[in-house]
């Protein structure tokens, strides 16, 4: 397990470049789903706001 | 194929279409790069000259090509909105911008990253690969700031166009650097006279890794394509019937 997790004593950089890939790849998922649903609210208080009661 | 082609850029069709497809594009992505990521890491054989650090291309290659991609889809769909008016285009261009910054953010990153055991130092300054990459990074950031500084969408669309079309010079300059200069970066592995320089224990994982990555970015551009149509369609009538709860329609 720790050969593995050595990585040739390269675990750092080799860790570390696949840990960064997917902490930056969720957070585009997660800031791509937020504004959208930030959006689709601000889009709705709008159209409300035009709407006569 | 013309009115395929029309009713793909009406936004209401595009919007529900390209909640479909999201999900598939998601779970494609995802099966190549975990397939690419566990092949990579722990089947692949070492390189000869590299060791296990070589591994750190499963992540760069892919971050990189579609940081350039993504520059690619921005700046040609732009033009095509500034040539044919055709809205869904700046839509995507617009949609394309954070998305690429983001994949150039991890190319010089892991690119830093590998370059601190294999040349001795994270960054060299006047490199033309890297140089020309950080040069994209801020050619992403000024195409958003302008945007983002111009109130009337119609008018951000057209003067961030035309920042996207001249900024995409750097484009080639940024491919063929490591051809035209010397560069500390290595020569291209795959696209290269004679076909690809690695062997295929090493090449499949590094295949399966750019197919997967392209179609978790295209679930990704597609995502804030539909964001970006909702709020340029914020007045049309779909929207209000969208947005709006069904019993609220009055």
């Amino acid at each position: 397990m720790s050969e593995i997790l050595d990585m040739g004593n390269y675990g750092a950089y080799v860790w570390s470049s696949f840990g960064l890939t997917l902490i930056v790849l969720v957070a585009c998922v997660i800031q791509g789903r937020n504004r959208h649903k930030s959006v689709f609210n601000d889009v709705r208080t709008r159209i409300r706001s035009m709407e006569p009661e | 194929m013309w009115t395929f082609f029309h009713k793909l850029a009406s936004p209401p069709h595009f919007y529900d279409l390209a909640a479909k497809f999201i999900p598939w594009f998601a779970v494609i992505g995802s099966v190549f790069v975990i397939y690419g990521t566990v092949a990579g890491l722990f089947l692949a054989p070492a390189d000869y000259q590299q060791g296990d650090a070589f591994r750190i291309i499963y992540v760069h290659v892919p971050s990189a090509y579609l940081s350039m991609m993504a520059y690619m889809i921005m700046a040609v769909s732009a033009g095509i909105g500034l040539i044919w008016r055709i809205k869904l285009s700046h839509a995507v261009a617009a949609a394309a911008a954070p998305l690429g910054a983001w994949f150039t953010f991890l190319a010089l990153m892991t690119g830093s990253i590998w370059g601190r055991p294999m040349w001795g130092t994270w960054w060299e300054w006047g490199d033309p690969r890297l140089t020309s990459e950080l040069i994209m990074l801020f050619l992403y950031f000024g195409y958003m700031a302008l945007r983002a500084a111009i109130d009337d969408t119609a008018k951000a669309d057209k003067a961030s166009a035309v920042l996207a079309l001249v900024g995409a010079v750097n484009i080639p300059i940024i491919h063929f650097s490591v051809e035209w200069w010397s560069s500390l970066h290595q020569g291209a592995t795959l696209v290269r006279e004679g076909g690809p320089a690695i062997q295929t224990g090493m090449l499949y994982p590094l295949l399966a890794m750019i197919f997967g990555f392209t179609f978790i970015f295209g679930a990704l551009l597609l995502g804030r394509v539909r964001t970006e149509v909702l709020f340029r369609e914020r007045r049309s009538r779909w929207v209000r019937k969208l947005v709006l709860p069904a019993g609220d329609l009055g």
